[in-house]
């Protein structure tokens, strides 16, 4: 088994994403005729290669385009705007706030604009949709694009009226010249013919300032689609002639098969059995025969002992992952003089389960072979990752291979690869039929990636003013992400430490920035009560940083932290962190039953910074579902597991935050229209563990420091902890 | 296998299949009603949350053979000559949604809630909503939503 560990040099890797909304019957498109088929009009491109974006003025037809194009726009000759990115949505909402951003640059209306996204033969090359990339990257990239298709119209408008094109004013989709009142719409404007324009990104974009149409809180754009179930996501994809595979997993991970007996699923009408080595799959006519089918294969496996939950930390600490010792991300001053200085000394571990993403669609493909065409309509996070997974493993060349991502059932980080897709285009090619593969919701919790597990060693000073002077943070296995404090301390020593994980993880939303602040977080909550000052004071004490200070300050206001007096039935909790150019503080109000000790989360104020706001209802929607999703783990969500088997691969026993579990939640978002807008659907997620954390010490004295706090039971040993939720 | 009829949202459909074939693969295979989606298989996220004879129900959890005969409601059966219903009309002005996946279940459910309980507080809301999942944590949108629809019902909760 393949262990995916993308945490250390992280992410970079590993991200990827994109979509495309092919209806279920029709045929697929390929590029070359989809270029064909997008008829007259301007298609403007933009490409890395600051040399293609001098060549302009060519036709398209029958152009090979320069290969290092990041997206592209058309304008056809009714005016209609078609955006092509390899980015995919997944609920983060990007399909209406990237459109927003093309039709604020372009000057047509909302309204005008389809995105084609996540379709490997449709799109341009794209690494992924992870990494809060979309909006500070893809973002800007297409309203570069959309400028320059604007400016483009203008000037053959000029050229057209022999006018000056200064004077000419473009809106809603038209140039018009106020002085002759002549006015041409940009479709007329093309004049029938097929051109291109090739930029590279250096145009002067609208301040946000003067927005009209980003900014704007627009609803999901084809909304309407998801309340009366026509979306088609890729676990609803159809295609003439489909059949319907399911795998025999293995017992445990790294299992051996041993013996197998598959003569009784054999018997079942309509079922082929596919093998190939310790690859085993039935294929039916429909799903339900397909599982039943794979119920009575008769399986042994010989499955090798391997840890569990009892000693995983240490286990993680003392399996490194092999190769180079990581250098520290940070080592500045010196640690062991600034802690002799310093009047308050604390030294703490801290840990974090492994959690499941889970999210509500598993991972599903269908997988159609044309003419030595491999087509596979998949939920990914990376289309094009997928693509050269399976020209990879089908040895073809990438041109052949087509994968598609309808919008899908959302990933959080967690699909950021294509088992579904392969093990679909191997059943389809067995059979020389479609074949669609939905795994099940047990498949989905133990065959996929799961959020890293750590553990979190930090040792800090604080002089009597209080005043931090010395930092130190070990992170072992959980991951870089977020481990650099954010606060002024001169002397630090900040390091991730890769473990070997006995289980196979990979990328979630806001990666290891959640169990690094949450660490982070925690300290700076013990230091304050060691130091007798206020947590709020401590922090901003400690803290330059004018945009973190600015979130912290609008939490606390909204929460009204000045006059939030805890007590044992009631706590309240501060805390912030910053990563991936988002800024967030987070302020709970923890509600504990002394008697039961149980937990419950009755209302959070989270501030939210990140530049300038693209669409602020999409926003608060992230930031509201971040705070949501963080409840569990904060609270809740753990695996378990021994000798290579999940014990909790289940909704039934993996416990997900449900609506009971949802605190009143008000989200103050501050817009900066001076600075760039960052992507939002990550970091929101880092702040709600340690603001319950230190409320729940606020009101009960107990300090919690392993993530999930109030589960039924500790993953480590079975016993029941302090709190319950 | 057997021939099973079902009445799924007003018209009678034959389908031939063993009687323990869950009701979700059936109407997402069978009679090609992909609005409904699986998320667990085991009556945990609410996902496939169908109504049968105006009950909120997981159609992963009932054989077609039991729900043969019945009246079953789901997502496709909801709008009406172009026009939704108010909880799917509050759904979309709310904004009810991420990733959207729960949501066919979670319109359903809301629509036998307020059959029920045409006017719940929200602690009513969160009770009856409880066996569905949304991921994305879209819930405090979602109470909005059912606020909302219990107003636009037209059963004297006013606007």
């Amino acid at each position: 088994m393949s262990r995916l560990n993308p945490l250390n040099g992280a992410t970079a890797d590993v991200q990827q994403e994109s979509r495309a909304a092919t209806a279920a019957g029709a045929a697929p498109l390929d590029r070359r005729e989809f270029l064909k088929g997008l008829g007259a009009g301007l298609l403007v491109c933009l490409a890395h290669d600051v040399a293609f974006a001098q060549e302009s003025g060519r036709t398209y037809g029958g152009h090979e385009l320069p290969k290092e194009i990041s997206a592209w726009i058309h304008i056809a000759a009714d005016g209609k705007v078609t955006v092509f990115t390899g980015k995919v949505e997944v609920g983060q909402n990007i399909r209406t706030s990237l459109a927003q951003q093309v039709a604020e640059e372009l000057h047509v209306t909302f309204d005008s604009i389809t995105m084609v996204m996540g379709d490997t033969d449709l799109v341009p090359w794209d690494m992924g949709t992870f990494g809060s990339r979309t909006t500070p990257t893809m973002g800007p990239q297409l309203r570069h694009m959309a400028w320059a298709a604007r400016e483009s119209l203008v000037q053959m408008a000029a050229k057209r009226w022999n006018a000056e094109s200064e004077l000419l004013v473009a809106a809603e989709g038209r140039v018009t010249n106020p002085k002759t009142s002549l006015s041409l719409t940009y479709g007329e404007i093309t004049h029938g013919e097929k051109l291109v324009r090739i930029v590279n990104g250096d145009s002067p974009l609208t301040p946000a300032t003067a927005w009209k149409v980003a900014g704007k809180p627009i609803p999901k754009v084809n909304g309407r689609d998801f309340v009366t179930g026509k979306h088609k996501y890729p676990s609803d994809i159809e295609r003439p002639g489909m059949m319907f595979g399911a795998i025999l997993r293995p017992d445990g991970f790294d299992a051996k098969l041993t013996s197998l007996d598959t003569s009784a699923a054999e018997k079942m009408s309509g079922v082929r059995i596919v093998r190939d080595g310790e690859f085993v799959a039935v294929v039916a006519p429909d799903g339900f025969t397909a599982q039943q089918a794979i119920g009575k294969i008769q399986a042994t496996w010989s499955v090798p002992s391997q840890p569990s939950n009892h000693g995983l930390f240490e286990y993680l600490k003392s399996h490194p992952e092999d190769g180079d010792a990581e250098q520290p991300e940070r080592a500045i001053g010196s640690v062991p003089d600034a802690m002799a200085s310093a009047d308050i000394k604390l030294q703490q571990q801290y840990t974090v389960q492994y959690i499941a993403h889970a999210p509500l669609e598993p991972r599903a493909a269908v997988a159609e072979w044309k003419d030595g065409k491999l087509t596979v309509w998949t939920g990914t996070q990376r289309p094009f990752g997928v693509r050269d997974q399976l020209a990879e493993a089908f040895s073809l060349p990438d041109a052949q291979v087509r994968v598609i991502q309808p919008d899908m059932g959302s990933g959080y980080g967690g699909k950021h690869t294509g088992e579904a897709a392969f093990e679909a285009a191997r059943l389809a090619k067995a059979v020389g039929k479609p074949v669609k593969v939905v795994w099940t919701r047990k498949e989905e919790f133990t065959w996929g990636y799961l959020r890293p597990a750590g553990l979190i060693e930090l040792k800090a000073g604080v002089r009597g003013e209080g005043k931090l002077v010395a930092w130190e943070h070990h992170n072992y296995n959980s991951g870089p992400s977020g481990i650099t404090t954010p606060y002024d301390v001169t002397s630090q020593l900040i390091q991730f430490h890769p473990s070997k994980s006995p289980l196979r993880q990979g990328s979630y939303r806001g990666l290891a920035s959640t169990a690094n602040n949450f660490a982070r977080e925690s300290m700076m909550d013990e230091l304050a009560h060691a130091a007798g000052i206020d947590p709020l004071e401590f922090r901003l004490k400690n803290l330059t940083d004018s945009r973190l200070r600015a979130v912290l300050q609008a939490a606390a206001e909204k929460f009204g932290w000045a006059t939030a007096k805890s007590r044992a039935e009631r706590g309240c909790g501060i805390a912030c962190g910053t990563e991936k150019g988002g800024y967030v503080a987070t302020c709970a109000e923890v509600v504990v039953v002394p008697a039961s000790k149980s937990v419950r989360i009755a209302r959070v104020v989270q501030a939210w910074e990140s530049g300038a706001i693209v669409n602020p209802d999409g926003l608060q929607n992230q930031i509201a579902g971040a705070i949501v999703q963080a409840i569990g783990g904060a609270l809740f969500e753990q695996i378990l597991f021994a000798n290579g088997q999940l014990l909790n691969p289940h909704f039934a026993t993996y416990r997900l935050p449900r609506f009971k579990d949802t605190p009143q939640i008000e989200v103050v978002l501050l817009d900066r229209k001076d600075l760039p807008s960052a992507g939002a659907g990550e970091t929101g997620i880092m702040g709600l563990a340690p603001a319950v954390g230190n409320a729940i010490f606020a009101a009960t004295g107990a300090r919690l420091r392993s993530m999930p706090m109030s589960p039924r039971k500790n993953a480590e040993d079975g016993a029941a902890p302090p709190y319950q939720s | 296998m057997s021939e099973f009829t079902l009445i799924v949202n007003g018209e009678r459909r034959r389908v031939v299949t063993g009687g323990d074939e869950p009701l979700l693969s059936v109407l997402r295979e069978h009679l090609k009603l992909t609005g409904t989606k699986y998320g667990c298989g085991e009556g945990q996220c609410g996902a496939c949350t169908v109504l049968v004879d105006g009950q909120a129900m997981h159609s992963c959890q009932v054989p077609v053979s039991v729900a043969a005969g019945a009246r079953i409601t789901t997502i496709e059966g909801l709008e009406q000559d172009g026009k939704l219903t108010p909880v799917q009309q509050a759904f979309l002005d709310e904004g009810a949604m991420q990733c959207g996946y729960c949501t066919s279940g979670m319109i359903l459910a809301a629509t036998a809630l307020l059959r029920q309980t045409p006017h719940p507080n929200d602690q009513q809301i969160v009770e009856g909503m409880n066996h569905n999942i949304c991921r994305c944590g879209a819930y405090p949108r979602i109470v909005k939503a059912v606020r909302r629809a219990a107003g636009m019902n037209g059963r004297g909760g006013g606007r």
